[in-house]
């Protein structure tokens, strides 16, 4: 087989492996989709995005997309690197002729497939239950955002799964991250809502930058739909995760 | 096949393999032996290219494994010491899966039928039980037809029937025309597959050779053991049986003998002369189990 055909081998398992498995099926798919339909049951009206007056669901629709976007490359990757690093699978496979950027690039890009998949369901979701319109001039934007998301926060699981020691310890030491960055990034609670100081601190890290440059295409905030400033400071976590990750990854299990 | 002259190996400040001169040839089964924490699974690692060396020289398919490429990879099999199968795959996919990493795979049916896994081929690999999970380790070790299968410990935790089964597997391996190298702690294995063994305490090869002449133990004596007719004693045994024989707490006679045939002339001229059969006679050699034993003396088992 030809390195594409292995590729395409490759990346077909581990996608029917995320489709099979319940927990990734549940917490990556199912999940967003129930915090977007409890965000607009239980918050009714408007709210003001950068000077516009939006539908409460409008607001959501694009932040919910966000914790899909990382919930389908960070949340999904992080688990999977260390759970099948400490198992044992890692190592098998570097026992094989499989070429390292194969077993880490096939399972990136399910991870960056599953998101733009989600962003989608979520688009339709969102048109149907609540009415909020799918952008057409931004949609270039729209789907650079995703994909530019999906990558940068692949790299970030790559980069974090090294400091996580056990795949027990992975759940916890994702929620702790991710968590209360939601909270504070405008995707659990409308801007306008969280103190200047915490919108501050959220505004070092990149989800704060992947709602807004998803906002954006909804609000047309931005011309073309593109967030050139956001994306920019996405791509720069992604990058510098990718420079920690080619350092520090490791593929035996840390009880080796 | 395979060849290290001098390989070392430490970890800070403990040196866990200390110089180490192995063989290992085209075809054969070869067995490493040793207690956990000697240094055996430290070796393999080192010859499957998972580990740099600290000193020797190592050639394996005469490549240096520290070197090793794709091209490499593909003609060696692993069986790890532990490895945990992806549970949503079934095992023909899983088969399937690791055949296209390979340029002149087998193909997957024969070897799942090779390893007796043709009646779960449908079934995801968290139905299996440990042993099937082992066979099913074995199946991906030589899914790309490698001429060299490593196999850590490939029965541990295994139940005898499990064990037995696994032994077959490995003897088809034999005959496929395989080279094998196996590390174990159980000295049946190697006695029933190898065809040389080498015996590793504390990252020194203390022994090694065929099984049956590990330890010289062609040369050593033979163990006859009966129970005493009733109504005799030991003092009453023939010629110099009177003086070597022991009895043991179970009631049985243990004698050594340099010259079984003619101490059992003796002994069963002796038992037919007072009308007894000594229907639970025994002649045995000692183990390769004893001899291991012997060899690892006072090795206190250290985690790895």
């Amino acid at each position: 087989m030809s390195r594409r055909g292995v590729f395409a081998h490759q990346f077909r398992s581990d996608l029917s492996r995320f489709w099979r498995n319940p927990q990734s099926r549940y917490f990556t798919l199912l999940m967003p989709i129930v915090f977007l339909v409890i965000f607009a049951t239980i918050f009714k009206g408007t709210t003001v995005v950068d000077g516009r007056r939006i539908k409460i669901t409008t607001f959501y629709v694009p932040g919910i997309m966000a914790l899909g976007v990382i919930s389908a490359t960070f949340v999904n990757l992080t688990q999977t690197i260390v759970t099948q690093r400490e198992n044992g699978e890692f190592k098998r496979l570097r026992g094989t002729p499989l070429p390292a950027s194969i077993v880490i690039g096939s399972r990136a890009v399910v991870g960056v497939v599953v998101a733009v998949a989600l962003s989608a369901l979520l688009l339709v979701l969102g048109k149907l239950l609540y009415n909020v319109p799918i952008p057409q001039s931004t949609m270039p934007g729209l789907i650079v955002s995703v994909v530019v998301g999906a990558a940068a926060f692949s790299c970030i699981a790559f980069a974090i799964s090294t400091r996580i020691s056990n795949a027990e310890a992975a759940a916890p030491a994702i929620n702790i991250t991710v968590l209360p960055l939601y909270f504070i990034s405008g995707v659990f609670v409308p801007e306008s809502q969280i103190p200047k100081l915490l919108r501050n601190i959220a505004t070092v890290f990149p989800i704060r930058h992947l709602a807004e440059a998803l906002r954006g295409t909804f609000t047309h905030a931005h011309g073309s739909g593109i967030a050139a400033g956001d994306l920019l400071i996405i791509a720069g976590w992604g990058i510098a995760a990718l420079l920690i990750a080619a350092r520090t990854f490791q593929w035996s299990p840390r009880s080796d | 096949m395979i060849t290290t002259d001098g390989l070392r190996k430490s970890y800070g400040e403990h040196e866990v393999v200390g110089g180490i001169d192995l063989q290992v040839h085209r075809g054969e089964v070869f067995a490493f032996l040793g207690p956990n924490g000697a240094g055996k699974t430290t070796t393999v690692e080192i010859l499957e290219g998972y580990r740099p060396r600290d000193g020797g020289e190592v050639s394996v398919l005469d490549r240096d494994p520290a070197s090793a490429d794709g091209d490499w990879r593909s003609r060696i099999g692993l069986v790890l010491q532990a490895c945990t199968m992806p549970a949503e795959l079934t095992v023909r996919e899983l088969v399937e899966l690791y055949a296209g990493y390979y340029p002149h795979p087998r193909a997957a049916t024969e070897t799942i039928e090779l390893v007796g896994l043709t009646d779960k081929r449908d079934a995801r690999t968290n139905q299996l039980s440990g042993g099937q999970l082992r066979r099913l380790d074995v199946a991906l070790a030589l899914i790309g037809d490698p001429e060299l299968v490593f196999l850590d410990e490939p029965t541990t935790g295994f139940d005898p029937s499990a064990r037995h089964h696994a032994w077959e597997v490995i003897a088809n391996l034999r005959e496929l025309g395989k080279t094998i190298f196996l590390t174990t702690h159980y000295m049946d294995e190697a006695q029933t597959l190898a065809d040389h063994v080498a015996v590793i305490v504390a990252g020194k090869i203390v022994a090694e050779g065929t099984p049956d002449t590990l330890g010289g133990r062609d040369r050593e004596l033979s163990d006859v053991s009966f129970t005493l007719p009733a109504g005799s004693t030991v003092a009453e045994l023939p010629g110099e049986l009177a003086s070597s024989a022991q009895l043991r707490e179970d009631g049985r006679v243990h004698v050594n003998v340099r010259e079984p045939a003619r101490s059992l002339h003796a002994l069963t001229g002796w038992a037919l002369e007072r009308g007894a059969d000594l229907g639970d006679l025994t002649v045995g050699r000692p183990t390769l189990e004893d001899i291991y034993l012997r060899l690892t003396d006072g090795q206190q088992e250290q985690p790895e």
